[in-house]
């Protein structure tokens, strides 16, 4: 899967560090502890821009390279930062067959971003899912923690403006 | 804990199971309100109606009478949020926030059952009391879901009420390692993840092979979209998976094992935590489990959503916490698998299963099932159906009576066109064969296979084409790279579907397809690879005069591929009220004002603009 690397200029805090650092001190010498280091960090971040990368690296003696090839394998790793209002639009097969294609469409359309970007002012990012499982609602959208099923794409415009 | 300490929590729960078996209660507590508490239900707010109905309990003084209990999946989804009412079993589909002071009131208090949310029969037309009378559970033998919706899943001494645990304390107290795995081989258990492997030979080959250090992976990466037994199983009874684990450990020697669940399902991973945490509590898993110096113990491993770690290499180097690719078999997990130890992986409903398997012993079982595929399984049915949900049904059961029957049929009146089964592995039924038996090996014959149960119905309004290109697009996606056949073959089939579905496409490709599946089906690495084509195949087996129609005539027959589509206005709908031709972006519509207007189709460039336009809904694709 190809993912961009952000042009956004890492703004990590000392405070965010410190919470690093325990996770790196609770996981450290566990085997593979690497995936669980990155999921927390992420929780930490919000996403995982190179420079948190580098400070994983070099806290934990595990090569760059590594960290990046496992960063970029699994699609949950995001390497830019997500908008405030976070949308995840499922393209599970019940979804796509019930029409979810079309919805992603107008989101996309009504946002100016394509899926998997974040909108120019960060706001609003945009992600294509597999299956949230919530089939009995097909098609399926979540935003942040809010699920809204059994979309048209003219149920986009009023949904959007609520954020 | 005790053998003692186990029949004394049964029994003191025992009111409980009584009650929601239609028993008067001797206790206090006269009612119980069971919740749906999976992802499902959980999305439309069964929460807040469960939080909501406590309240209302508490208002009404009747909250030491009635018991409030969020439960796993019940299975009908597409009726959510679901509530039962026991003991008479009342069931309300559909539930909203509104209605929950009027259960209070009217049937909680009153006695008296809120008829119009009562579930109705689409036939008869009548209010159906009982979950059980309902068209969509008659036919349903529950086994991997037994305690799906029957329990509270974050309570042990519920899941110890319904025989929990029993089959561990006779496992190890009673049975010998090798007599577990004896029972396990002559129940013909076969994997529920998609492979179908006999769970007894891999047991038994990681017994033979000799360590002091072995694990037991529950393989809990549903990859496959549209699937969520797994899911549901992990939410309403993940008890079950945690004793079958440790009933494996048991019978091939291990003391460690890891359930790798997608982080995707929160709610899941959530309640399995709680329910290991409660078991070690319990005494049920730790150091010398029932005082049989048989030690167990597990950890939860979160994926991070690649679709390869559901293959078994892929999910162990991913919990040791690498880029999850896969690596050539043999040597096989069972001799060399977890961390390099000998170690078997099997899915969350193959789990579910053994400890029925060694209460109620292998005769019960075998009487399930056909005769190379025993039991049960479990299918999220799902898309163009009625009753979208999780259904559970003896192995050998027709497609017709899944669908049908217990799925109630296709909506808005459409014709039953293909089932999806399997997945990006899997293929397409067409409806000619619905009335045959789903196992194992029929599934495979027919150019399908099981695949971990997801089963999408398809109406005469999808184009198979366009499913077999949204299943290539998945596996491209999803394809890790590692193998040439896999990650550059599938990208071409990719294309070759792109260029058929934008009316390029020459008769030739579809040789070319052929050709090109039957490639990387032969050379690819994992399972991944060599199933990729399997929707190309089987669509083109079945469909085949589907893909000449886009080739030939350049036409979608089923009106989806876009670029194949021409826009038409209905002379007799169109007003002449001119609003889509200002909005036509090329200037293709013309017409005079109150005068029926028409598209250019060779200037058309098919943007919708005009239908999102009209008023009358005059234009049409086709």
């Amino acid at each position: 899967m190809k993912k961009k690397m952000t042009t956004v200029t890492f703004a990590g805090t000392p405070e965010q560090e410190l919470k690093l650092d325990a996770v790196i001190a609770k996981y450290g010498k566990d085997e593979g502890a690497i995936m669980r280091i990155l999921q927390d960090a992420q929780e930490i971040y919000g996403y995982l821009p190179i420079e948190v990368q580098r400070m994983i690296s070099i806290k934990t003696g595990v090569p760059l390279a590594e960290i990046y090839g496992v960063a970029t394998f699994y699609s949950q790793f995001s390497l830019n930062p997500k908008g405030k209002v976070a949308i995840s639009v499922c393209l599970g097969t019940a979804c796509y067959v019930k029409g979810a294609g079309p919805v992603m469409e107008k989101i996309c359309e009504i946002l100016g971003v394509q899926p998997g970007e974040t909108s120019a002012d960060g706001k609003f990012s945009v992600d294509a899912t597999r299956c949230l499982g919530a089939c009995g609602l097909a098609p399926v959208i979540t935003i942040n923690e809010d699920v809204y099923g059994k979309l048209q794409p003219k149920d986009v415009k009023d949904i959007l403006a609520k954020y | 804990m005790k053998l003692s300490e186990l029949a004394a929590i049964k029994e003191k729960m025992k009111g409980v199971v009584a009650i929601r078996e239609g028993k008067k209660s001797e206790d206090q507590v006269r009612a119980h309100v069971l919740i749906c508490g999976g992802t499902g239900c959980t999305s439309s707010n069964s929460v807040k109606i469960s939080d909501l109905m406590k309240e209302e309990l508490v208002k009404a003084g009747i909250a030491d009478e009635v018991k409030v209990v969020l439960t796993g999946c019940f299975g009908l989804c597409a009726l959510g949020p679901i509530m039962i009412v026991y003991p008479e079993g009342i069931f309300y589909s559909a539930v909203k926030i509104e209605d929950v002071p009027e259960i209070v009131a009217e049937h909680l208090v009153k006695g008296n059952p809120v008829e119009r949310l009562l579930y109705t029969d689409e036939l008869t037309g009548e209010h159906v009391h009982s979950l059980m009378d309902t068209r969509f559970y008659k036919s349903q033998h529950r086994v991997a879901l037994r305690n799906c919706g029957a329990i509270d899943p974050e309570n042990i001494e519920e899941y110890i009420a319904k025989d929990g645990y029993a089959a561990l304390a006779k496992a190890i107290t009673e049975m010998t390692p090798q007599g577990v795995i004896d029972t396990m081989k002559e129940s013909g258990l076969r994997g529920r993840g998609g492979g179908g492997f006999p769970t007894g030979n891999k047991w038994q080959f990681a017994a033979n092979s000799v360590s002091d250090k072995k694990y037991v992976v529950c393989n809990g990466d549903e990859g496959d979209p549209g699937a969520f037994m797994d899911r549901s199983i992990l939410e309403g009874d993940p008890h079950a998976v945690i004793e079958a684990m440790a009933i494996a450990g048991y019978a091939i020697g291990a003391d460690e094992g890891y359930v790798y669940v997608r982080a995707e399902y929160p709610i899941a991973v959530r309640r399995l935590q709680k329910a290991i945490d409660q078991a070690r509590e319990y005494g049920l898993l730790g150091k010398d489990i029932f005082g049989t110096g048989f030690n167990f113990d597990m950890h939860i491993r979160l994926g991070a959503g690649a679709f390869v770690c559901g293959e078994e290499t892929a999910l162990l180097t991913s919990i040791e916490g690498k880029r999850g690719e896969p690596r050539p078999r043999p040597p096989f997990p069972a001799v060399k698998g977890l961390f390099g130890q000998p170690t078997i992986i099997n899915n969350v409903e193959t789990y579910a299963n053994v400890p029925q398997i060694i209460l109620k012993g292998v005769e019960w079982f075998t009487s399930m099932g056909t005769e190379k595929s025993k039991g049960t399984k479990v299918f999220a049915l799902g898309g163009k159906i009625t009753n979208t949900g999780l259904v559970e049904v003896p192995m050998g059961t027709t497609l017709r009576t899944v669908i049908e029957e217990i799925g109630g049929g296709i909506p808005h009146g459409k014709k039953f066109k293909a089932a999806q089964t399997g997945g990006p592995s899997g293929g397409c039924i067409p409806a000619h064969l619905i009335d045959t038996p789903i196992d194992y090996d029929n599934l495979i014959a027919i150019g399908s296979m099981m695949g971990s149960g997801g089963l999408i119905v398809m109406d005469e309004t999808d184009c198979m084409v366009d499913i077999a290109k949204f299943f290539l697009e998945f596996t491209v996606d999803e394809s890790c790279g590692k193998c040439t056949p896999c990650r550059t073959g599938t990208m071409r089939l990719l294309e070759l579907l792109e260029k058929i579905t934008e009316g390029n496409g020459e008769l030739e490709d579809i040789d070319r397809l052929e050709e090109l599946c039957e490639y990387i089906k032969s050379a690819s690495l994992c399972g991944l690879g060599q199933t990729a084509p399997n929707p190309v195949l089987s669509t083109l087996r079945y469909f085949r005069d589907e893909y000449v129609a886009h080739v030939k005539d350049k036409k979608c027959p089923a009106g989806v591929c876009k670029k194949l589509l021409n826009y038409y206005i209905d002379a007799d709908k169109c007003k002449g009220c001119t609003a889509c031709a200002r909005k036509c972006p090329v200037g293709a519509i013309s017409g005079k004002v109150k005068e029926a207007h028409t598209i250019d189709t060779t200037k058309c460039i098919k943007c919708g603009a005009c239908i999102a336009t009209c008023k009358f809904n005059a234009i049409y694709k086709g």
